[in-house]
């Protein structure tokens, strides 16, 4: 199996607090992982970390067999290749739909505005936004921008694509046509690292689940193990107080 | 009888008058313009993210600390000293006598510079975080962020106090008279000088400033009204689903 990105004994230390310990799995490529775990637990910093929005403590981050934690790498070069989608969304304000996803195309990977534009309509119309190309973000509901933002992120055709909680800034009823989009991208064959606390969701799409606890990866299986019988007394706990706020 | 006065005065010296009312446009005008680019240049260079280590990070911290220094002591001192400043003391330090226009714009731009640096900087502290990392995350540097999402933002915000310091510049170039530039002040010196009516013909360049200031105010406001766009956006439906202009 290919390796897109292997994360080695990964730390992450805000001042003395210690977000991360010791952090190791890999991702690979056709693969959808999903991270669960409580909040506060360090799934953010971690996938932030993965793009090196906050720059890790220690540890490695391979990358094509690089370390890209090496100072000699030119860290956007490196992010073009890894898509991120924001609970936030973060759309660029000042941009219609349209440009939000070609003007990283034409900046970043130099692509004509035609190209640009040519692929961004593949993306947007996968999301089901096309329609929607003039308009301005906060002309749009926020499922509607999150889709939008995954097209952004698509448009660039990253190695992999890592999403932190894409649907919890949504109100309830906009969060299916989101996991809808995302449904449809795992089965597509897209890499996807997913940070959620959409359990079923993760239960359909995952071909592996993390859970994280305090920092640590507590426990790391396929979702058959993580939810229906899982080995560590953490993981039962967590399910459990989830299942319970949940149903 | 003063309104004779006016009336006398305003015939007799109106190209006196439009001369100086123009010189003073045209000074704000580029000044305002030139400080605005100053500080976006500033403002930009200012939020660069500072390197972990190595020459970079001195090199950069050394830049900032200069446009500290520069704008602390442009804010810090009246424009009517800067202005004698860099008049006489260019000729001074560099032998040469700079035209008084050239020193009018060069005062006027690096004075609002140093306003519109803060300025801007607070702008680009007003975009959200979230949009710097989205750009971020895409792969943009620092420049391409800036260009690309940060200032067009940045321009439309800090529009407003753009607007402001032109007026304000209006109004303060009045005192590049000091250096004998031939604004609108300097010229009605001239002109109540010459027929003792001082009343009269200050009373006249009022009149004047306040047109010009006003005229400044309503057309920014009708330019920011149309920046905001539009409320609504278009469906793109069916086989015209191509990318519109
Ligand atoms: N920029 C930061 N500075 C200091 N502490 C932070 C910062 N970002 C996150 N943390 C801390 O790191 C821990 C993990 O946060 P986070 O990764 O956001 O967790 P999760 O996404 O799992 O909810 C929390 O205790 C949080 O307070
Ligand atoms: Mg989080």
């Amino acid at each position: 199996m290919e390796t897109v990105i292997d994360i080695q004994h990964l730390n992450k230390s805000f001042g003395t607090h210690e977000v991360l310990k010791d952090i190791s799995f890999s991702v690979n490529k056709g693969e959808v992982m999903t991270i669960i775990g409580s909040s506060g637990s360090g799934k953010s910093t971690l996938l932030r970390c993965i793009n090196l929005l906050e720059k890790p403590s220690g540890g490695e981050i391979i990358y094509n067999g690089e370390n890209i934690l090496d100072d000699k790498h030119d860290i956007p070069t490196y992010r073009r290749h890894l898509g991120m989608v924001f609970q936030q969304f973060n759309l660029f304000t000042n941009h219609n739909v349209l440009k939000n996803c070609t003007v990283g195309q034409i900046k970043v990977l130099g692509r004509s505005k035609e190209e640009a534009e040519k692929v961004a309509m593949k993306y947007l119309k996968i999301v089901g936004m096309d329609q929607y190309i003039n308009a301005k973000p906060k002309q749009l509901s926020g499922g509607q921008k999150q889709r939008v933002a995954i097209a952004r992120a698509l448009s660039m055709e990253p190695d992999v694509l890592l999403f932190d909680e894409p649907t919890s800034a949504l109100d309830p009823e906009m969060v299916g046509e989101v996991l809808k989009v995302m449904k449809e991208l795992a089965m597509s064959g897209l890499t996807m690292l997913i940070v959620t606390h959409e359990m079923e969701f993760a239960k359909e799409v995952s071909d592996r689940v993390v859970f994280m606890d305090k920092g640590i990866i507590a426990e790391e299986g396929s979702p058959e193990q993580i939810f229906n019988n899982p080995q560590q007394d953490r993981t039962r706990e967590f399910l459990k107080r989830t299942f319970k706020v949940v149903y | 009888m003063s309104l004779e006065w006016i009336v006398k005065i305003v015939s007799e010296n109106w190209q006196m008058f439009l001369r100086g009312a123009g010189v003073t446009l045209y000074i704000s005008l580029i000044g305002t313009v030139v400080g605005a680019i100053i500080g976006l240049i500033a403002g930009v260079i200012r939020t660069i993210p500072a390197p972990e280590h190595g020459v970079k990070k001195w090199f950069l911290l050394f830049v900032n600390f200069l446009l500290s220094v520069y704008i602390e002591f442009f804010r810090g001192t009246p424009m009517i000293v800067q202005a004698m400043v860099i008049y006489y003391g260019s000729a001074l330090a560099f032998g040469v006598n700079i035209e008084v226009m050239a020193a009018a714009l060069i005062v006027v731009s690096i004075n609002t510079g140093a306003y519109m640096a803060e300025i801007v900087r607070g702008g680009i502290v007003s975009v959200d975080k979230g949009q710097f990392e989205a750009a971020q995350a895409i792969g943009m540097n620092h420049l391409q962020t800036m260009m690309n999402v940060v200032l067009p933002q940045v321009v439309r915000n800090i529009l407003p106090a753009t607007g402001n310091q032109f007026v304000i510049n209006i109004k303060d170039t009045s005192v590049l008279n000091v250096i004998s530039v031939s604004e609108l002040y300097f010229l009605t010196k001239s002109v109540a000088g010459n027929n003792f009516r001082y009343f009269e013909s200050f009373f006249v360049a009022c009149v004047i400033y306040f047109v010009m200031t006003f005229a400044v105010t309503r057309i920014l406001l009708y330019f920011e009204r149309r920046l905001e766009g539009p409320d609504n956006y278009t469906m793109v439906r069916g086989e015209e689903m191509q990318p519109a202009k």
